[in-house]
Protein backbone atom coordinates (compact mmCIF):
# COMPACT_ATOMS: atom_id res chain seq x y z
CA UNK A 1 0.00 0.00 0.00
CA UNK A 2 1.51 3.17 -1.00
CA UNK A 3 -0.04 6.77 0.92
CA UNK A 4 -0.62 9.18 -1.64
CA UNK A 5 -0.72 11.77 0.93
CA UNK A 6 2.55 13.92 1.68
CA UNK A 7 3.64 14.13 5.21
CA UNK A 8 2.53 11.92 7.71
CA UNK A 9 1.68 14.64 10.06
CA UNK A 10 -1.01 16.37 7.76
CA UNK A 11 -4.23 17.15 9.33
CA UNK A 12 -7.28 15.31 7.54
CA UNK A 13 -10.69 17.69 7.75
CA UNK A 14 -13.58 15.90 6.50
CA UNK A 15 -17.09 16.73 6.09
CA UNK A 16 -20.11 13.98 5.89
CA UNK A 17 -23.32 15.30 4.61
CA UNK A 18 -26.23 13.12 6.03
CA UNK A 19 -29.61 12.78 6.09
CA UNK A 20 -31.22 11.84 9.38
CA UNK A 21 -30.60 8.36 10.52
CA UNK A 22 -31.03 6.22 7.20
CA UNK A 23 -29.34 3.36 7.48
CA UNK A 24 -26.90 4.75 4.48
CA UNK A 25 -26.03 7.44 6.61
CA UNK A 26 -25.03 5.65 9.50
CA UNK A 27 -23.05 3.38 7.23
CA UNK A 28 -21.45 5.66 6.17
CA UNK A 29 -20.12 6.97 9.13
CA UNK A 30 -19.08 3.60 10.88
CA UNK A 31 -16.95 2.73 7.52
CA UNK A 32 -15.56 6.26 7.52
CA UNK A 33 -14.59 5.81 11.23
CA UNK A 34 -12.66 2.67 10.43
CA UNK A 35 -11.19 3.69 7.65
CA UNK A 36 -9.67 6.37 9.67
CA UNK A 37 -8.80 5.05 12.49
CA UNK A 38 -6.84 2.31 10.52
CA UNK A 39 -4.63 4.93 7.79
CA UNK A 40 -4.86 8.44 9.61
CA UNK A 41 -5.27 7.68 13.57
CA UNK A 42 -4.71 10.61 15.26
CA UNK A 43 -4.93 13.13 12.69
CA UNK A 44 -8.22 13.61 11.10
CA UNK A 45 -11.34 15.27 12.24
CA UNK A 46 -15.28 13.92 11.06
CA UNK A 47 -17.85 16.51 10.87
CA UNK A 48 -21.05 15.14 10.51
CA UNK A 49 -23.41 18.09 8.72
CA UNK A 50 -27.38 16.44 9.20
CA UNK A 51 -28.67 18.17 5.97
CA UNK A 52 -32.80 17.55 7.16
CA UNK A 53 -31.68 19.86 10.63
CA UNK A 54 -29.39 22.30 7.84
CA UNK A 55 -31.10 21.98 4.28
CA UNK A 56 -29.30 25.18 3.15
CA UNK A 57 -26.58 23.44 3.62
CA UNK A 58 -26.94 21.49 0.53
CA UNK A 59 -27.45 24.26 -1.75
CA UNK A 60 -24.39 26.12 -0.09
CA UNK A 61 -22.55 22.89 -0.67
CA UNK A 62 -23.54 21.93 -4.01
CA UNK A 63 -25.00 18.55 -2.65
CA UNK A 64 -27.19 16.17 -4.83
CA UNK A 65 -26.87 13.06 -3.43
CA UNK A 66 -26.66 11.79 -0.04
CA UNK A 67 -24.29 10.31 1.72
CA UNK A 68 -21.37 12.72 0.31
CA UNK A 69 -18.18 12.63 1.94
CA UNK A 70 -16.07 15.65 1.68
CA UNK A 71 -12.67 15.93 2.05
CA UNK A 72 -11.82 20.01 2.90
CA UNK A 73 -8.29 19.04 3.84
CA UNK A 74 -5.83 18.02 2.42
CA UNK A 75 -6.74 20.00 -0.48
CA UNK A 76 -7.70 19.39 -3.32
CA UNK A 77 -10.97 19.16 -2.65
CA UNK A 78 -12.51 15.44 -3.15
CA UNK A 79 -15.89 14.28 -2.79
CA UNK A 80 -17.35 10.89 -2.58
CA UNK A 81 -20.56 9.82 -3.06
CA UNK A 82 -22.04 6.82 -1.33
CA UNK A 83 -22.37 4.98 2.10
CA UNK A 84 -18.33 3.99 1.54
CA UNK A 85 -18.83 0.06 1.35
CA UNK A 86 -16.45 -0.19 -1.25
CA UNK A 87 -13.73 -0.05 0.73
CA UNK A 88 -11.45 0.18 -2.10
CA UNK A 89 -13.07 2.41 -3.81
CA UNK A 90 -13.15 4.64 -1.07
CA UNK A 91 -9.94 5.00 -0.20
CA UNK A 92 -8.52 5.44 -3.82
CA UNK A 93 -11.42 8.43 -3.60
CA UNK A 94 -9.99 10.27 -0.43
CA UNK A 95 -6.49 9.44 -1.93
CA UNK A 96 -5.46 6.92 0.35
CA UNK A 97 -4.34 4.82 -1.81
CA UNK A 98 -3.35 4.98 -5.51
CA UNK A 99 -5.48 3.66 -8.35
CA UNK A 100 -4.51 -0.07 -9.19
CA UNK B 1 -54.93 1.22 -11.63
CA UNK B 2 -57.38 3.31 -11.26
CA UNK B 3 -59.89 4.07 -14.55
CA UNK B 4 -59.82 7.22 -16.03
CA UNK B 5 -62.91 9.39 -16.43
CA UNK B 6 -62.82 11.50 -19.16
CA UNK B 7 -66.29 12.83 -18.54
CA UNK B 8 -65.71 13.58 -15.01
CA UNK B 9 -64.08 17.07 -14.85
CA UNK B 10 -62.28 18.64 -17.44
CA UNK B 11 -57.87 18.76 -16.33
CA UNK B 12 -57.07 22.34 -14.38
CA UNK B 13 -54.57 23.96 -16.31
CA UNK B 14 -51.53 26.02 -15.74
CA UNK B 15 -51.73 29.26 -18.18
CA UNK B 16 -48.29 29.44 -19.88
CA UNK B 17 -49.29 33.57 -20.84
CA UNK B 18 -47.23 32.93 -24.09
CA UNK B 19 -48.75 34.16 -26.76
CA UNK B 20 -50.57 31.24 -28.76
CA UNK B 21 -49.36 28.40 -26.72
CA UNK B 22 -52.20 28.61 -24.57
CA UNK B 23 -54.65 28.26 -27.97
CA UNK B 24 -53.13 25.27 -28.48
CA UNK B 25 -52.83 23.60 -25.55
CA UNK B 26 -56.31 24.59 -24.67
CA UNK B 27 -55.34 26.34 -21.58
CA UNK B 28 -51.59 25.74 -20.64
CA UNK B 29 -49.77 23.29 -18.90
CA UNK B 30 -51.81 20.39 -16.85
CA UNK B 31 -51.51 22.03 -13.43
CA UNK B 32 -49.70 20.40 -10.82
CA UNK B 33 -48.12 17.84 -13.01
CA UNK B 34 -44.62 17.50 -15.02
CA UNK B 35 -44.68 18.64 -18.71
CA UNK B 36 -41.78 17.47 -20.64
CA UNK B 37 -40.46 20.14 -23.19
CA UNK B 38 -37.50 18.34 -25.16
CA UNK B 39 -35.76 19.10 -28.69
CA UNK B 40 -32.09 19.55 -29.92
CA UNK B 41 -29.96 22.34 -29.01
CA UNK B 42 -30.42 25.83 -29.74
CA UNK B 43 -34.33 25.05 -30.23
CA UNK B 44 -35.27 27.37 -27.01
CA UNK B 45 -36.22 24.94 -24.69
CA UNK B 46 -34.42 26.79 -22.18
CA UNK B 47 -36.45 30.26 -22.95
CA UNK B 48 -39.60 28.31 -23.28
CA UNK B 49 -39.24 26.63 -19.66
CA UNK B 50 -38.09 29.94 -18.02
CA UNK B 51 -40.59 32.23 -19.76
CA UNK B 52 -43.59 30.28 -18.44
CA UNK B 53 -41.86 30.26 -15.10
CA UNK B 54 -41.49 34.62 -15.49
CA UNK B 55 -44.89 34.90 -16.87
CA UNK B 56 -46.21 32.48 -14.03
CA UNK B 57 -44.59 34.81 -11.33
CA UNK B 58 -45.86 38.34 -12.94
CA UNK B 59 -48.90 37.47 -14.44
CA UNK B 60 -50.88 34.58 -12.68
CA UNK B 61 -49.94 35.41 -9.33
CA UNK B 62 -48.05 32.14 -9.43
CA UNK B 63 -44.37 32.01 -7.65
CA UNK B 64 -41.51 29.20 -9.33
CA UNK B 65 -38.54 27.78 -8.33
CA UNK B 66 -35.65 27.72 -11.43
CA UNK B 67 -33.31 24.49 -10.64
CA UNK B 68 -30.63 24.96 -13.61
CA UNK B 69 -27.93 21.91 -14.09
CA UNK B 70 -26.44 23.49 -16.89
CA UNK B 71 -26.22 27.13 -16.67
CA UNK B 72 -25.44 29.17 -13.27
CA UNK B 73 -28.62 31.40 -12.12
CA UNK B 74 -26.36 34.73 -13.66
CA UNK B 75 -26.17 33.03 -17.02
CA UNK B 76 -29.69 32.72 -17.26
CA UNK B 77 -30.89 35.96 -16.06
CA UNK B 78 -28.65 37.12 -19.28
CA UNK B 79 -30.49 35.05 -21.31
CA UNK B 80 -33.89 36.05 -20.51
CA UNK B 81 -32.98 40.08 -20.51
CA UNK B 82 -32.38 39.49 -24.19
CA UNK B 83 -36.12 38.61 -24.01
CA UNK B 84 -36.84 41.79 -22.09
CA UNK B 85 -37.07 39.71 -18.79
CA UNK B 86 -35.90 41.01 -15.51
CA UNK B 87 -35.00 37.36 -13.59
CA UNK B 88 -32.80 39.39 -10.91
CA UNK B 89 -35.72 41.59 -9.74
CA UNK B 90 -37.96 38.86 -9.28
CA UNK B 91 -35.34 36.93 -7.75
CA UNK B 92 -35.27 40.00 -5.18
CA UNK B 93 -38.99 40.21 -5.11
CA UNK B 94 -38.97 36.66 -3.70
CA UNK B 95 -41.18 35.90 -6.90
CA UNK B 96 -38.91 33.40 -8.60
CA UNK B 97 -36.12 31.25 -6.79
CA UNK B 98 -33.07 29.80 -8.36
CA UNK B 99 -30.82 27.13 -7.40
CA UNK B 100 -28.02 26.27 -9.69
CA UNK B 101 -27.07 22.57 -9.03
CA UNK B 102 -23.82 21.09 -10.21
CA UNK B 103 -22.98 17.85 -11.08
CA UNK B 104 -19.39 17.56 -12.09
CA UNK B 105 -18.56 13.96 -12.85
CA UNK B 106 -14.57 14.45 -12.13
CA UNK B 107 -14.90 15.47 -8.79
CA UNK B 108 -16.93 12.73 -7.50
CA UNK B 109 -15.89 8.79 -6.97
CA UNK B 110 -19.05 6.74 -6.14
CA UNK B 111 -18.86 4.01 -3.21
CA UNK B 112 -21.40 2.06 -2.50
CA UNK B 113 -25.46 2.60 -1.85
CA UNK B 114 -26.49 6.30 -2.06
CA UNK B 115 -29.33 8.18 -3.15
CA UNK B 116 -30.31 12.10 -4.33
CA UNK B 117 -31.92 12.95 -0.89
CA UNK B 118 -30.00 16.21 -0.90
CA UNK B 119 -31.75 17.17 -4.48
CA UNK B 120 -35.31 16.58 -2.63
CA UNK B 121 -33.89 18.78 -0.14
CA UNK B 122 -33.00 21.66 -2.64
CA UNK B 123 -35.52 21.55 -4.30
CA UNK B 124 -38.16 21.61 -1.21
CA UNK B 125 -36.19 24.72 0.43
CA UNK B 126 -36.59 26.30 -3.14
CA UNK B 127 -40.25 25.36 -3.60
CA UNK B 128 -41.10 26.80 0.67
CA UNK B 129 -39.05 29.78 0.35
CA UNK B 130 -41.46 31.20 -2.07
CA UNK B 131 -44.54 29.10 -2.31
CA UNK B 132 -43.77 27.85 -5.68
CA UNK B 133 -46.56 26.73 -7.63
CA UNK B 134 -44.23 26.22 -10.47
CA UNK B 135 -41.13 24.90 -11.23
CA UNK B 136 -38.38 24.50 -14.11
CA UNK B 137 -35.73 21.62 -14.26
CA UNK B 138 -33.52 22.64 -17.14
CA UNK B 139 -32.15 20.05 -17.85
CA UNK B 140 -32.27 17.02 -15.48
CA UNK B 141 -30.69 14.85 -17.70
CA UNK B 142 -27.04 16.62 -16.39
CA UNK B 143 -27.30 13.90 -13.56
CA UNK B 144 -26.95 11.14 -15.76
CA UNK B 145 -23.66 12.24 -16.62
CA UNK B 146 -22.45 13.22 -13.38
CA UNK B 147 -23.44 9.91 -11.83
CA UNK B 148 -22.76 6.45 -12.69
CA UNK B 149 -25.26 4.00 -11.04
CA UNK B 150 -28.14 4.15 -13.41
CA UNK B 151 -30.56 2.11 -11.60
CA UNK B 152 -30.29 4.82 -8.62
CA UNK B 153 -31.12 7.59 -11.18
CA UNK B 154 -33.97 5.77 -12.78
CA UNK B 155 -35.51 5.04 -8.80
CA UNK B 156 -35.20 8.49 -8.02
CA UNK B 157 -36.22 10.31 -10.89
CA UNK B 158 -39.37 8.20 -10.39
CA UNK B 159 -39.84 9.38 -6.60
CA UNK B 160 -38.53 12.78 -8.08
CA UNK B 161 -41.96 12.85 -9.96
CA UNK B 162 -43.83 11.56 -7.42
CA UNK B 163 -42.27 14.22 -4.79
CA UNK B 164 -43.05 16.95 -7.25
CA UNK B 165 -47.11 15.35 -8.31
CA UNK B 166 -47.47 15.43 -4.31
CA UNK B 167 -45.95 19.18 -3.44
CA UNK B 168 -48.48 20.20 -6.28
CA UNK B 169 -46.59 22.01 -8.17
CA UNK B 170 -47.11 22.48 -12.32
CA UNK B 171 -43.47 21.41 -13.46
CA UNK B 172 -41.79 22.03 -17.07
CA UNK B 173 -38.96 19.46 -17.28
CA UNK B 174 -36.55 20.09 -20.57
CA UNK B 175 -34.78 17.47 -22.15
CA UNK B 176 -31.86 16.89 -25.08
CA UNK B 177 -33.34 15.20 -28.60
CA UNK B 178 -31.89 11.70 -28.58
CA UNK B 179 -31.50 8.94 -31.63
CA UNK B 180 -34.49 7.92 -32.43
CA UNK B 181 -35.97 8.92 -29.15
CA UNK B 182 -37.42 12.20 -27.90
CA UNK B 183 -34.82 12.44 -25.06
CA UNK B 184 -31.49 10.75 -24.86
CA UNK B 185 -31.99 9.39 -20.99
CA UNK B 186 -35.94 8.33 -21.84
CA UNK B 187 -36.87 11.20 -19.60
CA UNK B 188 -40.53 10.85 -21.53
CA UNK B 189 -40.90 7.42 -19.97
CA UNK B 190 -41.79 9.38 -16.22
CA UNK B 191 -43.13 12.35 -17.75
CA UNK B 192 -46.67 10.87 -19.04
CA UNK B 193 -48.84 13.98 -19.20
CA UNK B 194 -47.62 16.67 -21.42
CA UNK B 195 -44.78 16.16 -23.93
CA UNK B 196 -43.88 19.11 -26.29
CA UNK B 197 -41.18 18.72 -29.30
CA UNK B 198 -39.69 21.96 -29.98
CA UNK B 199 -37.28 22.13 -33.28
CA UNK B 200 -35.41 24.21 -35.33
CA UNK B 201 -34.85 23.42 -38.54
CA UNK B 202 -33.20 25.19 -41.80
CA UNK B 203 -34.31 24.55 -45.40
CA UNK B 204 -32.25 26.72 -48.01
CA UNK B 205 -30.64 28.85 -45.58
CA UNK B 206 -33.86 30.02 -43.74
CA UNK B 207 -34.29 28.64 -40.24
CA UNK B 208 -37.70 27.84 -39.12
CA UNK B 209 -38.80 26.91 -35.73
CA UNK B 210 -41.66 24.55 -34.92
CA UNK B 211 -43.59 23.20 -32.19
CA UNK B 212 -45.64 20.45 -32.08
CA UNK B 213 -47.41 18.90 -29.00
CA UNK B 214 -47.32 15.05 -29.26
CA UNK B 215 -48.88 13.96 -26.35
CA UNK B 216 -51.67 15.97 -23.77
CA UNK B 217 -53.14 13.53 -22.08
CA UNK B 218 -56.70 13.80 -20.83
CA UNK B 219 -57.52 16.92 -23.00
CA UNK B 220 -57.75 17.62 -26.46
CA UNK B 221 -54.80 19.46 -28.42
CA UNK B 222 -53.49 21.18 -31.60
CA UNK B 223 -51.59 18.33 -33.08
CA UNK B 224 -49.84 20.59 -36.16
CA UNK B 225 -46.70 21.64 -35.90
CA UNK B 226 -46.85 25.42 -35.41
CA UNK B 227 -44.37 27.57 -36.22
CA UNK B 228 -43.32 29.81 -33.30
CA UNK B 229 -40.82 32.70 -33.28
CA UNK B 230 -38.26 33.85 -30.80
CA UNK B 231 -37.94 37.61 -30.53
CA UNK B 232 -37.22 40.28 -28.22
CA UNK B 233 -40.58 40.01 -26.75
CA UNK B 234 -40.47 36.12 -25.85
CA UNK B 235 -41.89 33.32 -27.33
CA UNK B 236 -44.76 33.20 -29.51
CA UNK B 237 -46.71 30.46 -30.97
CA UNK B 238 -48.94 30.85 -34.34
CA UNK B 239 -51.73 28.87 -33.99
CA UNK B 240 -53.34 27.76 -36.64
CA UNK B 241 -56.59 27.81 -35.71
CA UNK B 242 -59.18 30.02 -37.71
CA UNK B 243 -58.93 28.13 -40.47
CA UNK B 244 -62.76 28.26 -40.47
CA UNK B 245 -65.03 30.12 -42.45
CA UNK B 246 -67.51 31.69 -39.88
CA UNK B 247 -65.53 35.00 -39.09
CA UNK B 248 -67.98 37.91 -39.10
CA UNK B 249 -68.29 39.81 -42.45
CA UNK B 250 -69.20 43.51 -42.42
CA UNK B 251 -71.34 45.55 -44.95
CA UNK B 252 -69.12 48.47 -44.67
CA UNK B 253 -67.30 49.67 -47.59
CA UNK B 254 -63.48 51.13 -47.85
CA UNK B 255 -62.12 53.09 -50.02
CA UNK B 256 -59.50 51.79 -52.81
CA UNK B 257 -58.04 55.53 -52.62
CA UNK B 258 -58.26 55.87 -56.29
CA UNK B 259 -62.21 57.70 -56.95
CA UNK B 260 -62.21 55.97 -60.51
CA UNK B 261 -61.66 52.54 -58.74
CA UNK B 262 -64.20 52.74 -56.61
CA UNK B 263 -66.27 53.69 -59.25
CA UNK B 264 -65.53 50.15 -61.06
CA UNK B 265 -66.53 48.24 -57.69
CA UNK B 266 -69.82 49.41 -57.34
CA UNK B 267 -68.78 52.61 -56.76
CA UNK B 268 -67.83 52.24 -52.67
CA UNK B 269 -64.90 50.51 -52.90
CA UNK B 270 -63.64 47.08 -51.45
CA UNK B 271 -65.71 45.75 -48.21
CA UNK B 272 -63.91 46.20 -44.95
CA UNK B 273 -62.45 43.08 -43.76
CA UNK B 274 -62.35 41.41 -47.19
CA UNK B 275 -58.75 40.37 -48.74
CA UNK B 276 -57.42 42.58 -52.49
CA UNK B 277 -55.19 40.80 -54.72
CA UNK B 278 -53.13 43.18 -57.20
CA UNK B 279 -51.43 41.20 -59.62
CA UNK B 280 -49.55 42.10 -62.82
CA UNK B 281 -46.21 41.71 -64.46
CA UNK B 282 -43.27 43.55 -63.49
CA UNK B 283 -44.08 48.25 -63.43
CA UNK B 284 -47.61 47.76 -63.87
CA UNK B 285 -48.55 49.94 -60.78
CA UNK B 286 -48.72 47.34 -58.06
CA UNK B 287 -47.27 49.08 -55.45
CA UNK B 288 -48.97 52.45 -56.55
CA UNK B 289 -52.52 51.53 -56.46
CA UNK B 290 -51.41 49.65 -53.17
CA UNK B 291 -49.54 52.92 -51.68
CA UNK B 292 -53.36 54.45 -52.88
CA UNK B 293 -55.35 52.41 -50.26
CA UNK B 294 -52.17 52.38 -47.34
CA UNK B 295 -52.68 56.44 -47.99
CA UNK B 296 -56.43 56.42 -47.59
CA UNK B 297 -57.05 54.72 -44.81
CA UNK B 298 -54.36 56.76 -43.09
CA UNK B 299 -56.47 59.84 -43.86
CA UNK B 300 -59.68 58.24 -43.04
CA UNK B 301 -57.46 57.81 -39.25
CA UNK B 302 -57.26 54.05 -39.80
CA UNK B 303 -54.10 52.53 -38.73
CA UNK B 304 -52.51 51.20 -41.82
CA UNK B 305 -49.57 48.54 -41.64
CA UNK B 306 -47.57 48.37 -45.04
CA UNK B 307 -45.08 45.32 -45.03
CA UNK B 308 -42.74 46.36 -48.07
CA UNK B 309 -40.06 43.30 -49.09
CA UNK B 310 -38.78 45.21 -52.22
CA UNK B 311 -38.14 48.79 -50.78
CA UNK B 312 -37.39 50.35 -48.05
CA UNK B 313 -39.39 52.85 -46.21
CA UNK B 314 -37.48 55.75 -47.63
CA UNK B 315 -37.63 54.39 -51.17
CA UNK B 316 -41.30 53.74 -51.00
CA UNK B 317 -41.81 57.33 -49.96
CA UNK B 318 -39.69 58.84 -52.67
CA UNK B 319 -41.33 56.77 -55.25
CA UNK B 320 -44.72 57.59 -54.58
CA UNK B 321 -44.39 61.26 -53.92
CA UNK B 322 -43.41 61.00 -57.64
CA UNK B 323 -47.01 60.40 -58.40
CA UNK B 324 -48.65 62.52 -55.31
CA UNK B 325 -48.83 60.48 -52.85
CA UNK B 326 -47.49 61.84 -49.92
CA UNK B 327 -47.07 59.27 -46.65
CA UNK B 328 -44.55 60.31 -44.49
CA UNK B 329 -46.92 62.59 -42.58
CA UNK B 330 -49.30 59.83 -42.06
CA UNK B 331 -46.10 57.54 -40.89
CA UNK B 332 -44.97 60.63 -38.11
CA UNK B 333 -48.77 60.61 -36.91
CA UNK B 334 -48.39 56.96 -36.17
CA UNK B 335 -51.56 56.04 -38.44
CA UNK B 336 -49.19 54.38 -41.24
CA UNK B 337 -46.50 51.79 -40.19
CA UNK B 338 -43.70 51.00 -42.84
CA UNK B 339 -41.93 47.79 -42.03
CA UNK B 340 -39.02 46.74 -44.55
CA UNK B 341 -37.58 43.68 -44.85
CA UNK B 342 -36.13 41.09 -47.11
CA UNK B 343 -38.00 37.86 -47.36
CA UNK B 344 -35.35 35.85 -47.82
CA UNK B 345 -34.40 36.97 -44.25
CA UNK B 346 -36.36 34.57 -42.17
CA UNK B 347 -38.66 31.59 -43.40
CA UNK B 348 -42.18 31.37 -44.62
CA UNK B 349 -43.33 30.72 -40.90
CA UNK B 350 -41.51 33.32 -39.30
CA UNK B 351 -42.80 35.99 -41.43
CA UNK B 352 -46.19 34.61 -40.56
CA UNK B 353 -45.54 35.05 -37.12
CA UNK B 354 -43.82 38.72 -37.30
CA UNK B 355 -46.87 39.90 -39.59
CA UNK B 356 -49.42 38.15 -36.19
CA UNK B 357 -46.88 40.01 -33.89
CA UNK B 358 -46.95 43.64 -35.66
CA UNK B 359 -50.98 42.91 -36.58
CA UNK B 360 -51.37 42.46 -32.63
CA UNK B 361 -49.65 44.91 -31.76
CA UNK B 362 -50.04 47.96 -33.98
CA UNK B 363 -54.09 46.91 -34.32
CA UNK B 364 -54.10 48.39 -37.94
CA UNK B 365 -57.90 48.50 -39.57
CA UNK B 366 -55.59 47.48 -42.83
CA UNK B 367 -52.52 45.52 -44.24
CA UNK B 368 -50.26 45.69 -47.17
CA UNK B 369 -47.96 43.04 -48.16
CA UNK B 370 -46.44 44.30 -51.48
CA UNK B 371 -45.70 41.70 -52.59
CA UNK B 372 -46.80 38.28 -51.73
CA UNK B 373 -45.12 36.82 -54.59
CA UNK B 374 -41.89 37.70 -52.31
CA UNK B 375 -41.98 35.19 -50.02
CA UNK B 376 -43.83 32.70 -52.18
CA UNK B 377 -40.84 31.91 -53.97
CA UNK B 378 -38.62 31.41 -51.04
CA UNK B 379 -41.08 27.54 -50.63
CA UNK B 380 -43.13 25.06 -51.96
CA UNK B 381 -46.35 25.49 -53.06
CA UNK B 382 -47.81 23.98 -50.72
CA UNK B 383 -46.30 25.60 -47.90
CA UNK B 384 -46.60 29.31 -49.80
CA UNK B 385 -50.64 28.82 -49.87
CA UNK B 386 -51.27 27.30 -46.45
CA UNK B 387 -49.51 30.55 -45.54
CA UNK B 388 -51.82 32.47 -47.29
CA UNK B 389 -54.19 30.95 -46.10
CA UNK B 390 -53.58 31.26 -42.83
CA UNK B 391 -52.80 34.83 -43.11
CA UNK B 392 -55.93 35.69 -45.16
CA UNK B 393 -58.04 33.67 -42.40
CA UNK B 394 -56.24 35.27 -39.25
CA UNK B 395 -56.74 39.24 -41.06
CA UNK B 396 -60.91 38.09 -41.98
CA UNK B 397 -60.87 37.11 -38.62
CA UNK B 398 -59.67 40.64 -37.13
CA UNK B 399 -62.03 42.39 -39.63
CA UNK B 400 -58.87 44.13 -41.11
CA UNK B 401 -59.09 44.97 -45.14
CA UNK B 402 -55.79 42.98 -46.71
CA UNK B 403 -54.24 44.04 -49.78
CA UNK B 404 -51.68 42.25 -51.16
CA UNK B 405 -50.01 42.96 -54.64
CA UNK B 406 -48.45 39.90 -56.64
CA UNK B 407 -45.88 39.45 -59.15
CA UNK B 408 -46.61 37.75 -62.03
CA UNK B 409 -43.97 36.75 -64.67
CA UNK B 410 -44.50 37.21 -67.85
CA UNK B 411 -44.93 33.78 -68.54
CA UNK B 412 -47.23 32.60 -66.78
CA UNK B 413 -51.20 32.25 -67.69
CA UNK B 414 -52.13 35.41 -65.56
CA UNK B 415 -55.06 34.25 -64.49
CA UNK B 416 -53.88 30.98 -63.72
CA UNK B 417 -52.48 32.36 -60.08
CA UNK B 418 -49.74 31.10 -59.54
CA UNK B 419 -50.76 30.03 -55.90
CA UNK B 420 -54.12 28.87 -56.33
CA UNK B 421 -55.23 31.67 -53.94
CA UNK B 422 -57.98 32.83 -55.90
CA UNK B 423 -60.34 31.46 -53.60
CA UNK B 424 -59.17 33.29 -50.71
CA UNK B 425 -59.70 36.57 -52.82
CA UNK B 426 -62.53 38.49 -52.68
CA UNK B 427 -61.50 41.14 -54.98
CA UNK B 428 -59.10 40.69 -57.50
CA UNK B 429 -57.27 43.64 -59.52
CA UNK B 430 -55.55 42.56 -62.81
CA UNK B 431 -52.83 44.83 -64.20
CA UNK B 432 -51.37 44.71 -67.21
CA UNK B 433 -50.04 45.27 -70.71
CA UNK B 434 -52.70 46.56 -73.55
CA UNK B 435 -52.48 47.88 -76.65
CA UNK B 436 -54.42 51.21 -77.72
CA UNK B 437 -54.12 52.02 -81.54
CA UNK B 438 -50.22 51.40 -81.57
CA UNK B 439 -49.12 52.18 -78.80
CA UNK B 440 -48.72 50.24 -75.40
CA UNK B 441 -50.26 50.98 -72.36
CA UNK B 442 -51.22 49.67 -68.95
CA UNK B 443 -54.67 48.37 -68.60
CA UNK B 444 -56.19 47.64 -65.06
CA UNK B 445 -59.58 45.41 -64.61
CA UNK B 446 -61.70 43.61 -61.74
CA UNK B 447 -61.34 39.79 -62.40
CA UNK B 448 -63.65 39.45 -59.47
CA UNK B 449 -64.79 41.12 -56.21
CA UNK B 450 -67.73 39.01 -54.05
CA UNK B 451 -70.52 40.42 -53.43
CA UNK B 452 -70.78 43.28 -55.41
CA UNK B 453 -71.31 44.73 -59.33
CA UNK B 454 -68.24 45.77 -60.53
CA UNK B 455 -67.27 47.27 -63.97
CA UNK B 456 -66.24 44.50 -66.69
CA UNK B 457 -64.23 46.78 -68.98
CA UNK B 458 -60.62 47.10 -68.94
CA UNK B 459 -59.58 50.48 -67.86
CA UNK B 460 -56.37 52.62 -69.30
CA UNK B 461 -54.04 53.11 -65.93
CA UNK B 462 -52.26 55.99 -65.93
CA UNK B 463 -49.60 57.36 -63.43
CA UNK B 464 -49.66 61.31 -63.13
CA UNK B 465 -47.91 64.00 -60.61
CA UNK B 466 -51.76 63.75 -59.42
CA UNK B 467 -52.09 59.75 -58.59
CA UNK B 468 -53.53 57.49 -60.51
CA UNK B 469 -55.83 57.43 -63.33
CA UNK B 470 -58.34 55.10 -65.15
CA UNK B 471 -59.86 55.75 -68.25
CA UNK B 472 -62.15 54.12 -70.67
CA UNK B 473 -60.66 52.44 -73.16
CA UNK B 474 -62.79 53.17 -76.06
CA UNK B 475 -62.67 52.12 -79.60
CA UNK B 476 -62.00 48.47 -81.11
CA UNK B 477 -58.37 48.68 -81.26
CA UNK B 478 -58.52 48.05 -77.14
CA UNK B 479 -57.82 45.12 -77.31
CA UNK B 480 -55.67 43.00 -74.88
CA UNK B 481 -52.22 41.59 -75.98
CA UNK B 482 -52.63 38.29 -75.16
CA UNK B 483 -49.13 36.83 -73.89
CA UNK B 484 -49.00 32.80 -74.41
Amino acid sequence: MTPSNGTSSEKWNLRLYTAGQSPKSLAALDNLKRMCEQHLAGRYTIEVVDLLKNPRLAKDDQIVAIPTLVRKLPEPLRRIVGDLSDTERALVGMQLKQQK
Amino acid sequence: MKMERPQARLLPKAPTGIAGLDEITEGGLPRGRPTLICGGPGCGKTLLAAEFLIRGATQFKEPGVLITFEETGEELAQNVRSLGFDLDALVQEQKIAIDYIRVERSEIAETGEYDLEGLFLRLGLAIDSVGAKRIVLDTIESLFSGFDNQAVLRSELRRLFRYLKDRGVTAVITGERGDGSLTRQGLEEYVSDCVILLDHRVTEQTSTRRMRIVKYRGTTHGTNEYPFLIDEKGFSVLPLSGLQLDHAVSDERVSSGVPALDEMLDGKGYYRGSSVLVSGTAGTGKTSLAAHFAQESARRGERCLYLAFEESPQQLMRNMRTIGVDLEPHVKKGTLRLHSSRPTLHGLEMHLVQVHNMVSEFDPAAVVIDPISNFIDNSTAIEAQAMLLRLVDFLKAKQITGLFTHLTSGSAALEATDIGISSLIDTWLLLRDIEIGNARSKGLYVLKSRGMPHARDIRQFLLSPRGIELKPVTGKSGKVKRKK
